[in-house]
């Protein structure tokens, strides 16, 4: 578990010293592989940050999967959002709605969350166990299995491969 | 090539103005402090992304030394991980505050399920 952890966290930091630098000088390479892992090491020896993470090819597919939708639906909100505040009547219907996550991972919920605040209408207040309380700019469907298919589910069956 | 790629980006950084000027529009025009944390949030991420894709277009030279895409790219991952937690934390503060949803709120999960005593009260800490 605490490998995986480790060798998680040295990948993140070494990939942001690969493009911050952008060289393939030996030293440049080396110097970063050393402070990435002195880094992972200290920091990411206590923490339980990627220890639910999966270490697929199918995992990994997936996560490139999700950026393409989360670009999409960013997109999608853009011009929703952009749509509602140029008209001149302001078509909006807000209500805070309760929905529900089968994600167990805290690194799942944040990511879900975060996700939600960024697409179409809708924004994470609070989370209390299972549940999220979500701002919603036009509600659609009051009752939780309405507001959890609408906002949640496109989400949530691409993070629960990502995080077992 | 490169005459066209600075057009491109320079399409790039209007998408991205028009983006956060929606933004500076949607904080005039919204009805509540909820409300206006929405639009400010969505609308001023996607307009800073475009601004870095259309830079890294215009300041494209060769392969070798593209190192201001790697710099813009890490400073997208940063915003899109950091803006959505910044504005959460305001709008959970205000909630905590108790400043009033606006008039045209259809339902308040949240209220009705901190009165029946499911979930505690967010505390204005």
């Amino acid at each position: 578990m605490k490998i995986k952890n480790i060798f998680v966290s040295f990948l993140v930091i070494m990939i942001g010293w690969m493009l911050l630098t952008w060289s393939l000088d030996m030293s440049s390479v080396l110097l970063g592989i050393g402070i990435s892992l002195a880094l992972s090491i200290v920091l990411c020896n206590s923490c339980t940050l990627f220890n639910e993470i999966n270490l697929t090819p199918k995992a990994f597919a997936y996560f490139f999967w999700y950026i393409i939708v989360f670009m999409i639906e960013l997109v999608k909100a853009n011009i929703d959002v952009t749509r509602r505040v140029l008209s001149p009547s302001m078509p909006i219907n807000p209500g805070i709605v309760k929905v529900e996550t089968t994600l167990k991972s805290k690194m799942a919920r944040l990511i879900l969350a975060n996700s939600i605040t960024l697409t179409p209408g809708t924004f994470t207040i609070e989370i209390n166990d299972d549940a999220m309380y979500i701002h919603w700019i036009d509600v659609e469907s009051e009752d939780v299995e309405g507001a959890t298919n609408a906002i949640v589910r496109k989400f949530e069956k691409l993070l629960e491969v990502m995080y077992g | 090539m490169k005459e066209t790629l600075e057009i491109i980006g320079q399409i790039f950084l209007l998408m991205g103005s028009f983006s956060l000027l929606t933004a500076a529009i949607g904080l005039l025009r919204m009805p509540d402090v909820y409300n206006r944390v929405q639009t400010g949030t969505k609308a001023s991420t996607l307009g800073a992304i475009l601004s870095f894709i259309g830079l890294a277009l215009m300041t494209y030279e060769n392969w070798v030394e593209i190192n201001w895409v790697g710099r813009f790219a890490v400073l997208v991952v940063f915003i899109i991980l950091t803006n959505p937690v910044s504005s959460h934390v305001l709008m959970r503060a205000a909630y905590a505050m108790k400043i009033p949803l606006s008039k045209l709120t259809t339902v308040d999960k949240l209220r009705e399920d901190i009165n029946n005593k499911i979930v505690e009260e967010p505390k204005d800490e």
